[in-house]
């Protein structure tokens, strides 16, 4: 199949381009970034999701799937800016989508659109609401964004729309937010509390994403990979050493004395458990992750 | 903290309890085996010898499959749920982690979130708990929640008002109800007033004073009463009054538990003041 993918610069979306280029798709991409020196089967066009030399790919490239990953999610760029890109550029993908006859489109969200406070639950379904932006504002254009990719449903009911609510990826690229907070030596967290995390290895979420354009998938999904365990767990097992810190002290001992920095606000998501289930997404597309959690803080640790 | 700490007979038990944990000894929702075994480590001379529980009928409660243990709160601190939880650890057979719903509170609190979110010990909102039946483990409920532990010795005994949640679960997720009833817990923490004040400082809904002023319940014996599963024919979607009439028929159980417990240890006979019209 004819598969665009926005955003292709990205780490996570490189390693999506080769995964489908190996299926034996026909890829190209959109990114503002460079890719210097992609493999010759996949084009790649540098230019903005929103303007008009992005639409000409559309139309000539005639896509029959898009992957948008065209989000920015570190949280450094100015919060406006961030939130301009990630409705606008949506939006404009998914116009473009029904304009030029995609048959299918395939949103790549995260699980922390479900917030983490003190009295979420444990492993939340799709039907439950995304409840970060009152736990962590800044996320909130990326629930915004996940919420607009899912009236997609019912906007353009002939375009086959998945909307997908990965948890956090580690692996080889060293990229994401879980892996720049994992990044330091020494990771802070909040003493007395120690919460679930949920992640996946890197070419497990291609293969995700992959599973969902081979299986047609429509709706919102929820993706994870193995089970979830604890932070501290975690951090031991990528070799690091955790620093629990009072919570009162915690956001001013960010980024010093050799610990890894957050952005203020994420403090929540250090002390409480995001935990998603994933069943419809695997009963759906038969999808099973072929790292388990040792295997995945391996290859995030050992590069 | 060192492996010896944990006592042999809680680690023969815990080695047989049909919970899934991972290499790294934590099932899927958290609850880790080396915390189950110094929890319960400490509670057993508790359990044993400082308030010297029995227990009566204990193998009412289902070997295994889901279920939903409603029983009595005692005023002050919930003592109640660790003997509970330790009588099902230790003197069930087959052992069985029960697993209770917490007040939303103490996921705010310290060390106490991580503790218990380690132990299974869960924030009470219908997520969890019908996760847990699902799951086909076995759910602790006390219906009358904060207003349970909230109770004062004068009135001691007395049910105070059910939540009706657990019955449209239960009717919902077609799960068996086993009525249980504690006796000595008021004894143990005779609350003579609360210090609100105190309460709100640290973010509990009420701060107990008990007689000897220090909350730190006294060793007194107690006794843990279990009835026969019972059935609820339902959907969970039945009117209010319907859904408060089989409430009513797992508190009287629970009322006629009490009493028999109260005179099984010599205590004096309670009135449950409700009850005036019910019969």
């Amino acid at each position: 199949m004819r598969i665009l993918i926005t955003g292709i610069s990205g780490a996570l979306a490189r390693m999506l381009a080769k995964t489908l280029a190996d299926n034996g798709h026909v890829i190209a991409g959109i990114d503002r970034r460079p890719w210097v020196d992609p493999p010759k089967d996949i084009q790649v066009h540098q230019a903005d999701i929103r303007k008009r030399p992005a639409e000409e790919v559309f139309r000539s490239f005639q896509p029959e799937v898009l992957v948008h990953m065209a989000t920015v999610t570190h949280l450094n760029t100015r919060f406006e800016e961030r939130y301009r890109i990630n409705m606008n550029g949506t939006r404009v993908v998914f116009e473009n989508c029904a304009k030029y006859d995609v048959k299918q489109a395939i949103f790549v969200g995260r699980h922390t659109i479900y917030g983490a406070a003190s009295d979420s639950p444990l492993y939340h379904t799709e039907a439950e609401p995304p409840m970060a932006a009152s736990t962590y504002p800044e996320l909130s254009d990326l629930v915004a964004a996940d919420l607009f990719a899912g009236s997609a449903l019912w906007r353009w009911p002939t375009l086959n729309t998945a909307v997908l609510r990965l948890v956090y990826t580690l692996g080889p690229t060293q990229r994401g937010p879980l892996s720049s907070f994992l990044s330091a030596e020494r990771v802070p967290t909040v003493l007395g509390f120690d919460p679930l995390f949920q992640f996946m290895h890197e070419q497990d979420a291609c293969d995700a994403i992959s599973s969902a354009v081979d299986s047609r998938l429509r709706g919102v999904f929820n993706v994870a990979g193995p089970s979830a365990i604890p932070l501290s767990v975690l951090i031991r097992g990528v070799g690091k050493t955790q620093v629990p810190i009072p919570e009162f002290l915690f956001e001013r001992m960010l980024g010093r004395a050799g610990l890894s920095d957050l952005p203020s606000g994420a403090v929540n998501h250090i002390k409480y458990s995001v935990t998603i289930d994933d069943s419809e997404f695997r009963k759906n597309t038969g999808f099973e992750p072929q790292y388990d959690e040792s295997r995945v803080m391996h290859a995030f640790r050992y590069v | 903290m060192p492996k010896q700490l944990i006592d042999s007979e809680v680690r023969e038990r815990l080695e047989i309890l049909d919970v899934k944990f991972n290499r790294f000894g934590y099932d899927r929702y958290g609850i880790s085996t080396y915390r189950l075994g110094l929890f319960y480590s400490f509670l057993k001379p508790f359990y044993r010898h400082y308030f010297r529980v029995e227990t009566v009928d204990i193998n009412k409660v289902p070997d295994e499959g889901r279920g939903m243990l409603i029983s009595n709160h005692s005023g002050g601190i919930p003592l109640d749920a660790g003997m509970l939880l330790s009588a099902m650890i230790l003197d069930k057979n087959p052992p069985r982690l029960a697993h209770g719903m917490v007040e939303k509170f103490a996921a705010k609190w310290m060390f106490v979130s991580h503790w218990f979110s380690r132990l299974g010990q869960f924030t009470g909102i219908p997520q969890h708990a019908r996760r847990i039946l699902d799951d086909e483990r076995l759910l602790l409920v006390y219906p009358e929640g904060a207003r349970g532990t909230g109770k004062l010795f004068r009135d001691r005994y007395q049910l105070v008002r059910f939540g009706t949640g657990f019955m449209r679960l239960a009717l919902e997720t077609n799960t068996p109800i086993i009525p249980s009833a504690f006796i000595g817990g008021e004894e143990a923490l005779p609350v003579l007033f609360h210090a609100n004040r105190l309460g709100r400082l640290v973010g509990a809904p009420y701060w107990p004073v008990p007689k000897h002023i220090v909350p730190m319940p006294l060793p007194v014996r107690c006794q843990i009463r279990f009835g026969a599963p019972m059935h609820f024919e339902g959907n969970g979607n039945e009117s209010d009054e319907v859904i408060q009439s089989y409430v009513d028929q797992v508190r009287l159980v629970i009322a006629k538990m009490i009493d028999e417990g109260l005179e099984d240890l010599g205590l004096d006979p309670v009135t449950q003041p409700w009850l005036t019209g019910v019969i």
